[in-house]
């Protein structure tokens, strides 16, 4: 029987609360949201908090929503906030993040299976760092970033500087992430494609793309990777490889070869190197050539 | 460090206040403290499936949810599926179409089947094999367990349902199926 060792809980109703029963415990104490990575890590003693503070009561962690841009520190255009705590399920059927970036809804319906889709959350997600995280890899994609809130107040980090290292992230004692945030588009398309071994199970590689279009010309492209020792889960070169160049075969082709060559895997029961290297690279081509297709529908809709 | 916590929470219908641990598993929980052993529990990973239980209406992985977690909530395990002592639909779907062999992954299958006929009472069978994906059966080949739920939508009439409380509000669906 699988059991974590012992640990005092309590629960809290607001961010404050949150907040202060962290700075007070420092790191012996780890926020619990889904628990579908800390308790498994617990229970193999992988992870040993010697208090778990429950965060699922706190309201306003649920939401996504539509925001104007600077509040909060962004960049002035337009954003898409979703909440800590909203769960896989609701990522997957969310109409604004449907809307916007189906690339959500393409990871959602890969990610683990039903069941765990009701508990996991994003803010976990994130947080967990896994170099597999799906959900990373998306927000990574859009280049999206993480609210993260202290006694101080609140701060903006970009994904791409949010994750310092495998299950390591820039939150300190004393802080939590409250949202997530990603820009909204004009003219683009966004896909996730994914191998797993089995339904359910996490990537033996992975790839999200997004294209803006700007008529038959790219104007920004992003990809992220997840489970292929990707430097902070991109790859800059095969983006700017992209940029102001046709969406074609073979400029998908050439920015593939570009993922195949930078990505550092690691052989694992999951597949061999060389066979992730090829994936990564083949899993980007397969996205980008479907975040082409749904940029062009995204033309025709604004245009009719 | 506290020994233990007392927890509150409506399980079936009724509600029960016990002393745990905080690191008590929800499934030990209902089995071994509310001695519904209905619900089963085996992988210990999140990957089987055979210890799902509803926590607020939804299935969860109940190995993988704190007992304390639970407090405050509401809990609906395998015992609450039949309807005045006689089968549900969905029950009677498994036994009609022999959705079980060794029935270890059949607690499971009916709590995650039974939620996905209350959202969609008429599912089709891509629909329901998306739906069991994350509760694994070693013997039937899941063939047996999708017509099972079919076999639901296509009688559960409400009639067997109607008089559950806990199955009031999705009654009306079962009518209209
Ligand atoms: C069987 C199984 C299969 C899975 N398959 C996949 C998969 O294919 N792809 C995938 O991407 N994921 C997968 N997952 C992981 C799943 O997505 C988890 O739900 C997710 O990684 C963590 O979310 P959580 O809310 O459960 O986090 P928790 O387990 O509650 O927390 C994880 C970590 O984040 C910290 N934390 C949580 N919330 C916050 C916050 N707001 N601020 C600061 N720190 C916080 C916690 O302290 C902890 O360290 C799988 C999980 C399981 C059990
Ligand atoms: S015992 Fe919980 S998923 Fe297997
Ligand atoms: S009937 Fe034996 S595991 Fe499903």
């Amino acid at each position: 029987m699988q059991v974590p060792e012992t640990f005092d809980y309590e629960r809290v109703a607001t961010v404050e609360e949150a907040l202060q029963r962290l700075s007070h415990h420092g790191d012996e104490a780890r926020l619990i949201a889904g628990g579908h990575s800390l308790l498994p890590m617990m229970k193999l003693r992988l992870a040993l908090p010697e208090v778990l503070i429950d965060i699922n009561d706190v309201p306003g962690l649920d939401h996504v929503r539509v925001v104007a841009g600077g509040e909060g520190g962004g960049g002035g255009e337009d954003e898409i906030a979703i909440g800590a705590l909203v769960r896989h399920a609701a990522i997957l059927t969310d109409p604004i993040l449907g809307e916007h970036w189906p690339i959500f809804a393409d990871a959602e319906r890969k990610i683990a299976d039903p069941l765990v889709r009701n508990r996991g959350t994003i803010g976990g997600s994130v947080c967990q760092a896994d170099p597999a995280e799906d959900l990373s890899a998306v927000i990574t994609a859009l280049r999206g970033s993480v609210v993260v809130q202290s006694a101080d107040g609140r701060r903006t980090v970009p994904i791409r500087e949010f994750h310092t290292g495998p299950w390591e992230t820039v939150v300190g004692d004393g802080e939590m992430v409250v949202e997530v945030r990603v820009p909204i588009r004009t003219s683009v398309g966004s896909a996730y494609e994914k191998v797993e071994r089995r339904v359910g199970d996490w990537a033996v590689a992975a790839a999200g793309t997004f294209l803006r279009m700007d008529g038959n010309t790219i104007a920004e492209a992003g990809i992220g990777l997840a489970a292929v020792g990707a430097t902070h889960m991109t790859c800059p070169e095969a983006e700017e490889s992209l940029v102001g160049g046709p969406a074609d075969a073979d400029a998908f082709a050439t920015a593939a070869g570009i993922v195949s060559a930078a990505v550092d895997p690691t052989a694992d029961q999951r597949g061999p190197v060389d066979y992730k290297r090829h994936l990564a690279g083949e899993l980007t081509r397969r996205a980008l050539a479907r975040s082409a297709d749904r940029a062009r529908d995204d033309s025709l809709r604004e245009d009719a | 460090m506290a020994t233990t916590m007392d927890v509150t929470m409506t399980v079936n219908g009724t509600e029960v206040t016990r002393e745990v641990e905080p690191r008590t598993l929800l499934v030990h929980f209902v089995r071994d403290q509310l001695g519904l052993t209905g619900t089963h529990w085996a992988c210990d990973t999140t990957n089987c499936g055979a210890c799902t239980l509803w926590v607020d209406g939804e299935p969860v992985k109940s190995c993988t949810v704190l007992a304390v977690m639970a407090d405050g909530h509401e809990v609906r395990t395998v015992e609450d599926l039949d309807t005045g002592g006689e089968l549900n639909p969905l029950q009677q779907g498994f036994m009609q179409e022999h959705g079980l062999q060794c029935g270890f992954c059949t607690p499971g299958m009916l709590m995650t089947g039974q939620w996905l006929l209350d959202r969609d009472p008429d599912p089709d069978e891509a629909t329901i094999r998306e739906a069991i994906s994350g509760n694994l059966c070693r013997c039937t080949g899941y063939e047996n367990i999708v017509r099972a739920v079919r076999w639901a939508a296509e009688h559960g009439d409400g009639t067997a349902a109607g008089d559950d409380a806990s199955a009031d509000d999705h009654a009306t669906d079962e009518v209209t199926a």
